[in-house]
C-alpha cells in the first residue's frame, strides 16, 4: 500500500477540522474541530516517520497527544466559565474584546 | 565689584605730552566721573525698589541726586578747564567689559570739551525740572515713580555722552530711549497714551537699528568700536565704508532726534507729563542724534555724500516742523513741532562738517534753555488752566500769571533769534554757516535756514500771543477756569532758565568762547565768508523775523482767535494732520505690515499647520479603518490565520519549486 495515501488522509481530515473551526458557532464543536486537525498532522507526523524509517516523527506525535491532553482540560474550563456567565456556547457571542 | 576697582584709570590722552603731568587733585575727580552716572542710578534703583516707603522723602532725595551730578559735573569741568585745549580729552578706564577673541571693549567714560558741555546742560537744566517736578506732581499718587524714572533719565543720558566707545554710547542711548517710554506712557492708564509711548519705542527700534548696524560696521572695518579708535582710522579708510556707516548713523539720529523720516512719535511723546516734555522731549534726549553726528565727525568728513544726507534731513525737517507748529492748537504739540524744527537746524550745522559743528552744539545748550524753560511755562499755564493745553481757550494769561508770562517772553525773543537774546548767537551763526560754500548747497540750504526763521518767528509768535496776549475780547477761558501762579517751586527753575535764555548766548558767543572751547573736539576750521556778506543775512533774517511776528500779531493779537478751529486752507488742515506723516506710514508701513503678519499667520495655520494636521489625521484615519479588523469575531481571527498561513506556505512553495 503506498504510504502517500496516508498523507491525502491526513490534509482531508486537517481540512475538515479547518472547515469545522470556522464555519461552526458551537464552542465544544469548534473545539473538536481543533482536535480533529491536531490528529490530522499527527498521522502526517507518523506516516513521514515510516517514510523516512525513523521514530522522530512518532515521538513528536506522542508529544503532540499530551500537548492536546493538557489543552483540552484548559479549553473546556475556559467553555465551561463562559457558559456558566452567558448561558452561552456559541463563539460568535464571545466578542467583547474587540475595536 | 568691577565698579570699585577702578584704580589709577586715568592717564594721557593726548600723546606725546609725556608722563608726569598728573595731578592728584584733579586725577582723582576724573577718576570719580563714574559717579555722575551712578548717582542718579542708584537713586533710581532706591525709588524702585524701595516701594511706598520712601513716598514721603524719593523725591527729594532724587533732587539732591540729580544736583550732586551737576556738582561733580562743574568740578570735572573746571578741572579740565586747568589743562592745555589740547589736552583736554582724557579717558577715564572703568573696566574690561567685553573680551572675546580680537573683540575687545572696555567701558570707559571720555571727558572732552564736547561731553562735559552736554553733562553740564544735561544734570543742570534736568535738576531744574527735578524741582519743578516735585511741586508740578505733588498730587500725583505716583509721583516717587515718576522721579525715579527721571533718575533713570538722567543716569542713561549721562552714559550716552559719556561714553568712550560706541557700545558702551549705545548702552545710554537704549536706557534713554527706555527712559522715554517709561515717562511718556507714565499715566498709561490712558490708553491713548499708552500708545505713544508705543510708538515712540517704534519709532525709535527704527532709528537703533541703524545705529547698531553702524556699530557692526566698524567692527567688521575697523576692528574696534572705541572713539579713538575709529575716529582716528577714518581719515584713511574705504569711502563707500563710511559711507554706510554715516548713513546708519544718521538714521539712528534720525530716530533719536525726530527727524525726517521718523519725527512723527515726537508729536504724540508730549502725552507724557509736562517736565518730561521739557527734560527729555526738548532739552537733552532728542540732541543725543546731533550729539552723535557731531561726535562722529570725522566719519562724516570722509563721506560727503552721507553728510549731504545729513544736511538735507535738517533742512527737511526744520521746514516740516515750521509748517507743523503753525497750525497746531495744543500747545505742546505746537512746541513739540517746534523742537523738531530747531533739532532741524542743528542737524543742518552738524552736517556742514567743521564749519558747522560747534554751532550745532551752541544752538543745542541755548535750545535746551529756551525751549526747556518755555515747556516749563507751558506745564504752569496748563496747572492754573485745569490742565487744559487748548491754546484756543487761553489768551491774555500775561495778567493772571505774570512770572509765567515773563519767562515765557524771555524763550519766545530767545527762539525768534532777536539780539542779544541767546538765540540770536546760536541761530544765526548756523544761518551764516548754512550760506558757506560753492554751487547749489548754499542757497538751497541757506534759503531753508533762512525761511525756517521767519515761519518760526510766526508760529512761536502766534503760540506766545493766542497764550499770553490779545485784544480784550480775546479772553476766550472756559468758565470755570481761574488761572492763577503756580508756586515758588515751579517758577524758580523757570526764572534760572530764563536768564539763561537771556545771557548764555551772550556768555558763550559773544568770543566766540564756546567755539574755542570744542574746538579740539570738532577741529578747526579755515575762516571762510558766506555766499551773501554777513551784515545782509543778519538783516534778512530780522527782517523776516519781524514779519513773521507782524503777521501774527495782526492774527492773532489785534483779531478775535476763534474758540473753535476754522476749517482752514488745505495747507492748515494738512499741517494739523502732522503733513499725512501718519497717514503715509501707516499706508506705507503699517497696512502692509498687518497684512504680511496676517498672509503669515494664514499660511501658517492653513499651510503648516495643514501639513502637519493633515498627516495626523491620514494616520489617525487609516488606524481608525485598520481597527475594524479587530472585530473580536474569534472565527473571522481563526480565518485571517489560516488564510497566513496558506499565503506563506505558498510563497514558500512557489520559491522552492
Amino acid at each position: 500500500m503506498n504510504l502517500v495515501h496516508w498523507l491525502y488522509l491526513s490534509v482531508l481530515l486537517f481540512s475538515i477540522g479547518a472547515a469545522t473551526v470556522l464555519v461552526r458557532r458551537n464552542a465544544i464543536i469548534v473545539f473538536m474541530g481543533v482536535e480533529l486537525m491536531l490528529n490530522a498532522t499527527n498521522l502526517a507526523f507518523v506516516t513521514f516517520a515510516r517514510i523516512n524509517g525513523n521514530v522522530e516523527g512518532q515521538v513528536i506525535a506522542l508529544f503532540v497527544m499530551l500537548v492536546a491532553a493538557a489543552e483540552v482540560v484548559v479549553g473546556l474550563a475556559i467553555i465551561f466559565t463562559i457558559f456558566r456567565t452567558r448561558r452561552s456556547a456559541s463563539v460568535d457571542d464571545a466578542n467583547l474584546l474587540k475595536y | 565689584m568691577t565698579l570699585l576697582s577702578l584704580g589709577s584709570g586715568v592717564y594721557q590722552a593726548a600723546e606725546g605730552s609725556g608722563p608726569g603731568v598728573y595731578q592728584a587733585a584733579e586725577g582723582s575727580i576724573q577718576t570719580g566721573a563714574w559717579l555722575l552716572v551712578a548717582l542718579p542710578l542708584a537713586g533710581a534703583a532706591v525709588l524702585l525698589l524701595g516701594g511706598r516707603r520712601t513716598d514721603r522723602w524719593g523725591h527729594w532725595l532724587a533732587v539732591g541726586l540729580s544736583w550732586a551730578s551737576f556738582v561733580w559735573g562743574a568740578l570735572l569741568f573746571f578741572s579740565l578747564l586747568s589743562y592745555d585745549p589740547e589736552q583736554r580729552a582724557r579717558t577715564v578706564h572703568l573696566f574690561e567689559w567685553v573680551h572675546a577673541g580680537s573683540f575687545q571693549v572696555d567701558a570707559g567714560l571720555l571727558l572732552d570739551p564736547l561731553s562735559l558741555a552736554f553733562v553740564l546742560l544735561v544734570t543742570f537744566v534736568g535738576s531744574l525740572i527735578h524741582v519743578y517736578s516735585v511741586a508740578y506732581m505733588e498730587h500725583d499718587p505716583d509721583r516717587r515713580r515718576f522721579f525715579a524714572y527721571l533718575n533713570l533719565f538722567v543716569a542713561a543720558m549721562l552714559l550716552l555722552v559719556l561714553a568712550d566707545s560706541y557700545l558702551l554710547l549705545y548702552v545710554g542711548w537704549e536706557g534713554v530711549g527706555l527712559a522715554s517710554y517709561l515717562l511718556i506712557g507714565f499715566w498709561n492708564q490712558n490708553s491713548a497714551y499708552a500708545a505713544a509711548a508705543k510708538k515712540a519705542f517704534i519709532a525709535n527700534r527704527v532709528g537703533d537699528v541703524g545705529l547698531s548696524l553702524a556699530i557692526m560696521a566698524m567692527f567688521a572695518g575697523f576692528g574696534s568700536v572705541s572713539f579713538s579708535d575709529v575716529l582716528s582710522q577714518s581719515s584713511h579708510a574705504n569711502e563707500g565704508l563710511l559711507t554706510f556707516i554715516g548713513l546708519m548713523l544718521l538714521l539712528g539720529a534720525c530716530g533719536k532726534s525726530a527727524q525726517f523720516p521718523l519725527q512723527s512719535w515726537l508729536g504724540d511723546a508730549m502725552a507724557g507729563p509736562t517736565p518730561v516734555s521739557a527734560l527729555i522731549h526738548a532739552a537733552t534726549m532728542v540732541t543725543a542724534g546731533v550729539y552723535l553726528i557731531v561726535r562722529s565727525g570725522p566719519v562724516f568728513d570722509g563721506a560727503p555724500n552721507a553728510q549731504l544726507c545729513v544736511v538735507i534731513v535738517g533742512a527737511i525737517t526744520l521746514i516740516y516742523g515750521a509748517i507743523v507748529g503753525c497750525a497746531k492748537d495744543d500747545i505742546k504739540k505746537a512746541l513739540a513741532a517746534s523742537t523738531m524744527s530747531q533739532i532741524g537746524y542743528m542737524m543742518l550745522a552738524a552736517g556742514l562738517g567743521p564749519v558747522g559743528a560747534a554751532f550745532a552744539i551752541f544752538h543745542l545748550l541755548t535750545h535746551g534753555f529756551f525751549k526747556a524753560g518755555m515747556f516749563l511755562g507751558a506745564g504752569s499755564v496748563m496747572h492754573g488752566m485745569n490742565d487744559s493745553v487748548d491754546m484756543r481757550r487761553y489768551g491774555r494769561l500775561s495778567g493772571a500769571m505774570k512770572i509765567t508770562w515773563a519767562t515765557f517772553g524771555l524763550g519766545w525773543l530767545a527762539i525768534l533769534g532777536v539780539p542779544p537774546f541767546s538765540g540770536f548767537w546760536s541761530k544765526d551763526k548756523i544761518i551764516e554757516a548754512a550760506f558757506i560754500g560753492d554751487g547749489w548747497r548754499p542757497w538751497v540750504f541757506g534759503f531753508a535756514a533762512l525761511i525756517g526763521a521767519g515761519v518760526t518767528a510766526f508760529y512761536m509768535s502766534r503760540l506766545f500771543f493766542m497764550t499770553f496776549q490779545g485784544s480784550a475780547e480775546n479772553k476766550r477761558w472756559p468758565k470755570d477756569a481761574h488761572p492763577h501762579e503756580s508756586p515758588l517751586l515751579m517758577t524758580a527753575p523757570m526764572m534760572i532758565l530764563a536768564v539763561g535764555s537771556a545771557v548764555l548766548g551772550l556768555a558763550l558767543g559773544v568770543s566766540d568762547g564756546l567755539v574755542h572751547w570744542l574746538e579740539p573736539v570738532v577741529g578747526a576750521h579755515a575762516e571762510e565768508e558766506p555766499v551773501l556778506a554777513v551784515p545782509v543775512l543778519i538783516t534778512l533774517t530780522l527782517v523776516l523775523v519781524a514779519l513773521g511776528v507782524a503777521l501774527a500779531w495782526r492774527m492773532y493779537w489785534q483779531a478775535k482767535v476763534p474758540v473753535v478751529a476754522p476749517r482752514g486752507s488745505l495747507l492748515t488742515r494738512a499741517a494739523r494732520r502732522d503733513l499725512f506723516q501718519d497717514d503715509l506710514n501707516e499706508a506705507l508701513f503699517m497696512r502692509p505690515g498687518q497684512y504680511l503678519t496676517r498672509s503669515l499667520v494664514y499660511v501658517d495655520n492653513r499651510g503648516v499647520d495643514g501639513a502637519v494636521g493633515g498627516l495626523a489625521a491620514l494616520v489617525g484615519g487609516l488606524g481608525g479603518r485598520l481597527r475594524r479588523v479587530q472585530s473580536g469575531l474569534v472565527r473571522s481571527y481563526a480565518a485571517s490565520m489560516l488564510a497566513g498561513v496558506v499565503i506563506l506556505l505558498g510563497g514558500v512553495l512557489a520559491v522552492r519549486i
